[in-house]
Parts: structure tokens; C-alpha cells; sequence
């Protein structure tokens, strides 16, 4: 499968949470980030949490350091976007193959699909970053929203 | 040993179609490397049940019955790239043994 060089991932869909609450304060301001700017509907997070809840999107890496990939069905979405936050706390997501395994997530990709055949291609993108444990490392400890952009960008 | 028939697995995720459709290209592309035609159909985890007797396997990254008299694999592997080569022998082995 060929990835094409850019995620569509834009530098103002990133945000840096020091000492998060919980998972769904996590979700909720990624969510509330993309329903400003229009790409998702106002039902979206609730749509996204309540699936969380019950399938779970904890994605357990190769280090300790473990990541979430929260979306929700597309009718609640727009435009496409993803929005990634990175946590300077871990957050506890359940694990998305055993959900009865909390995994301690700093990274918490939130992906807004609007025809899931077609964005496999954002999704192997999140999976190319994944699958990188020097990098997941790198963006957990990245002090900007610049920095993760140009993390991801040297990725290519 | 020449296996004519070409293997059918089944690839499921919780809701959304993305998932599995990732999972079914990385499967056939894997498995083609291998020398190993197969054909994935893709489902919701809920679905599974409805069409565990057309395949020989049933890949999944969501918990899915393993009493269908299947095998199953629930794997993050393809996301996540842990464990990646096991679980691809583990479906190459299960193919042939069929």
C-alpha cells in the first residue's frame, strides 16, 4: 500500500495538555478543537465518547508509552481532520483488543472520518507513526505544536 | 501439498470500517509476499457470527466469540506493528492447516 507523504494533520489541530484529567477531558477539548472549526458536528464528541466506552480505542506500543485513536461514526463529521493531543500526564484508555487492560496513554489521536473506506489512508498514517517507537517517544516529550509537526514531517 | 482453493478470512473491528479495511489490505499484501492468495471479507465485531461458516479465519482487533468453530486472531498488530511477524506466521499457519 503506497502512504502518501503528508497526514492531515495541521499544526493548529495539536494541543499539549500538561496534567490532563481523564480520558474524556482529553477527547472532549480535541473534540470541541475540530467542532469550532466546523469539521464535526456538536454531536460528535458524545457520539465518539460513547463509543469509547463501549469499544475502546487503547492502542498498547512497543515502549511504555501507549497511544488512543478515539473516532466515532461518520455522520457526525464534516471534513476529515484529525487532531492529536499530547499529555504531558498519562490518561488511562482501555486497551482496544482487551478492554478490560487500562493502558496509560500520552498520545490520544482523535480521528474525524467522513467515509472510513476512504480514509484508511489517515488511519495507516497514524499506524506509520505508531509503529515508530523513536518517534512516539520524541512527540511525548515535545514542547510545541511546531515541533510535533516537524517531527511527524521528518517521518517522510 | 497444493492448496487450490483460495483461503477467505474474515476481518472485523468494532464500528467503524476503516479499521478493518487497514487490516484486510496489510493482510493480502502480507500474504501475497508469502506466496499466499487469499480473500478477506470485513465485518463489525457484532457481525461475526453471521459469517464465520463462509471463511477460514477470522482475524479481528476487537474481543470476537472464538466459539465458531473458527480460528480467531485478535491482533493489534497491524496498527500498532507489535508482534507483527508472529501474527502473520500464526495466519499463514492457520491457512495451511485448513
Amino acid at each position: 500500500m503506497n502512504i502518501s507523504i503528508s497526514i492531515p494533520l495541521q499544526e493548529e489541530n495539536i494541543l499539549l495538555l500538561e496534567n490532563p484529567k481523564d480520558a474524556r477531558e482529553v477527547v472532549k477539548k480535541l473534540s470541541e478543537l475540530l467542532e469550532v472549526k466546523g469539521d464535526v458536528k456538536p454531536s460528535f464528541f458524545e457520539a465518539v465518547w460513547e463509543r469509547e466506552r463501549n469499544m475502546p480505542t487503547g492502542l498498547e506500543l512497543e515502549g511504555d508509552i501507549h497511544a488512543a485513536i478515539p473516532h466515532a461514526d461518520i455522520e457526525h463529521v464534516n471534513n476529515p481532520s484529525v487532531a492529536l493531543a499530547i499529555l504531558g500526564n498519562p490518561v488511562n484508555f482501555k486497551c482496544m483488543v482487551d478492554p478490560e487492560k487500562e493502558l496509560k496513554v500520552r498520545l490520544v489521536f482523535l480521528l474525524a472520518m467522513s467515509e472510513p473506506k476512504k480514509q484508511v489512508e489517515m488511519l495507516q498514517q497514524v499506524a506509520t507513526i505508531l509503529q515508530d517507537s523513536q518517534l512516539v517517544k520524541r512527540l511525548s516529550v515535545s514542547s510545541s505544536a511546531k515541533e510535533v509537526m516537524e517531527l511527524i514531517g521528518l517521518m517522510n | 501439498m497444493n492448496q487450490q482453493r483460495v483461503k477467505r478470512i474474515l476481518v472485523a473491528c468494532g464500528t467503524a470500517i476503516a479499521t478493518s479495511t487497514l487490516v484486510a489490505v496489510l493482510i493480502r499484501e502480507e500474504m501475497e509476499k508469502r506466496g499466499i492468495k487469499v480473500e478477506t471479507r470485513q465485518c463489525k465485531a457484532t457481525e461475526v457470527p453471521s459469517y464465520a461458516q463462509d471463511v477460514d479465519l477470522i482475524v479481528s482487533t476487537t474481543p470476537v466469540p472464538t466459539n465458531l468453530g473458527k480460528p480467531v486472531i485478535q491482533t493489534l498488530a497491524f496498527l500498532t506493528g507489535v508482534g507483527k511477524e508472529d501474527v502473520l506466521n500464526q495466519i499463514e499457519k492457520a491457512l495451511k492447516e485448513e
